[in-house]
């Protein structure tokens, strides 16, 4: 890529268009942000002018102040640490176990095709069902939950990761072959670093789902994390709980979405 | 010189899947002598990168055999049609790519590595990525990472096919040098008659599928100097093509006509 230094000697019309680049920059920001203004406004105003019922709808004061006394209480942390925990172990599971799996199904054919149809199935079923069968199985608790959101990616995660792996050059192989290589330094020196852009946005579609399946996994069989304070919030019509916990929960789901999103930088900027 | 490298004797080999068997090479005879250029040229799709496969035992022959001169101890470089460098390593790190899998990377690979970098020209490209390359110097690095295995005998599969026509000429030149100078063994298989002609000392024409070897002959250019792109204005260049060529289209014929 040839991209022009910024130095002294920049044209005028590079100039002209860096100006213009930047500006519509500005202005997408600028918007973006009154957009969510805007919303909070109209939201606080319709309470306070009483078009919605603040009790079923909260308001944005109600959901700072709600928010302070989880922050002096310290509920905050433990349930969103809770959640925090189980949504990162659950991704570590999902990303080690579908790594290994597919690995396996790459390396024997026959394996794959045997295996095939069940991935298929297991992937298209609804993960939710499964759900009160974990609590059987291991009671509520945090077991329960982090098995709730592996299950909820894993079989999606092996089946893209695998058709990622499949889908090498087949030539590159040979190349290795002739090499005097065998199938498994095929996989470690072809296969595994050629596949790492799919690994990357596997983990983006991973990250997410698994913080899906852990607050499945809190609606049915916890005691701690938002996705717990969201069901006994709307039991006992605590609605700024339930939306408190809302917006708790979205800021997670960007956060870890960017973590990985940054990684994914990192690594196109080394190679 | 006419001592064999290797000999194959009534090689066969079919593919096959569930709608039937398709012959690719029926009864393929020939042998290599040391420090011969070999070139095998025949009609598209007619089993001859089958046949490269099976000689550097990637495939098996259903039938027939492949004898390698026992003293020679033999190992086979193997060039593919495309240089399939990879993308994530250096220029370095792919060339010292073959002892890295079989695990003999030693400071004399090293050594040689560098010193087939610098007498190709590539050195100050050691540190680079593929994509930072021409295709020529692509092509180049591929074969210096074929030549770091110190094979006796180089198998080329359509080396030059994925170039430009100038880029192909200068290429299949420089490396046609480069054989010649380290003396080395080679079976190149090409469809290009005067790439054949020009680089190769003898010439195998294949019939078309299952291909058969159907002549064999022998090249002798009368050179004003020692230079490949020369050797096409040799006196000798016209006739051979010539014959080449009647010899091929026969082989389309048999099919079309």
């Amino acid at each position: 890529m040839n991209i022009v230094e910024k130095t002294a000697d920049i044209s005028a019309s590079q100039k002209l268009y860096l100006k213009m680049h930047r500006r519509h920059h500005h202005i997408v920001t600028l918007m973006r942000l009154l957009v969510l203004i805007l919303f909070l406004v109209l939201w606080e105003y319709s309470g306070r002018a009483g078009i919605i019922d603040t009790f079923f709808f909260s308001s944005p004061s109600m959901i700072v102040s709600f928010f302070i006394k989880m922050l002096l209480d310290g509920s905050f942390f433990l349930h969103t640490g809770i959640t925090l925990l189980e949504t990162l172990f659950s991704f570590l599971l999902i990303t080690l176990i579908s790594m290994l799996a597919a690995t396996v199904l790459w390396y024997s054919k026959t394996f794959s095709e045997i295996l095939e149809p069940y991935l298929v199935i297991l992937n298209s079923l609804p993960k939710s069902a499964l759900a009160p069968l974990f609590i059987v199985w291991l009671g509520t608790g945090i077991n329960t939950i982090i098995v709730a959101g592996v299950s909820v990616a894993i079989f999606g995660s092996i089946i893209s990761l695998y058709t990622g792996f499949k889908h090498v050059d087949n030539e590159k192989l040979k190349l290795i072959y002739t090499l005097g290589g065998n199938r498994f330094s095929a996989f470690c020196i072809v296969v595994l670093p050629s596949s790492i852009p799919t690994i990357l946005s596997n983990m983006k579609v991973n990250i997410g789902l698994a913080l899906v399946g852990v607050i499945i996994g809190e609606f049915l069989a916890a005691r701690k994390g938002l996705g717990y304070l969201i069901i006994y919030g709307s039991q006992v019509f605590q609605l700024n709980m339930v939306i408190t916990s809302i917006f708790i929960l979205c800021v997670i789901a960007m956060g870890l979405y960017q973590c990985i999103q940054w990684t994914e930088h990192l690594y196109k900027k080394r190679t | 010189m006419t001592e064999p490298i290797l000999k194959c004797q009534n090689i066969c080999f079919s593919y096959h899947n569930s709608n039937g068997e398709t012959r690719a090479l029926t009864n393929i005879s020939f042998q290599v002598n040391k420090g011969e250029l070999l070139a095998i040229v025949g009609p598209s799709g007619c089993g001859k990168s089958t046949l490269l496969s099976i000689i550097a035992g990637l495939l098996k022959p259903e039938s027939g055999e492949i004898f390698m001169n026992e003293q020679e101890n033999l190992k086979i470089g193997y060039m593919l049609q495309q240089d399939h460098l990879l993308e994530w390593r250096t220029i370095w790190k792919n060339v010292l790519l073959g002892p890295e899998i079989t695990k003999t990377l030693t400071k004399e690979k090293e050594d040689l590595a560098y010193k087939l970098l610098s007498d190709y020209g590539l050195l100050k490209f050691k540190d680079k990525r593929p994509g930072e390359l021409s295709g020529g110097m692509k092509q180049r690095a591929a074969l210096i990472r074929t030549m770091v295995m110190e094979p006796g005998l180089l198998l080329l599969d359509e080396p030059f096919s994925a170039l430009d026509y100038q880029t192909r000429l200068m290429v299949s030149a420089d490396i046609g040098n480069i054989i010649r100078k380290s003396g080395i063994t080679a079976i190149l298989i090409t469809h290009d008659l005067s790439e054949a002609i020009s680089l190769a000392d003898r010439i195998i024409v294949l019939t078309r599928r299952p291909a058969t070897v159907k002549n064999d002959i022998p090249v002798h250019l009368t050179l004003p100097e020692d230079s490949l792109l020369s050797a096409r204005s040799a006196p000798e260049f016209n006739s051979l093509f010539t014959l080449l060529w009647k010899e091929i289209s026969d082989e389309y014929c048999g099919e079309n006509c």
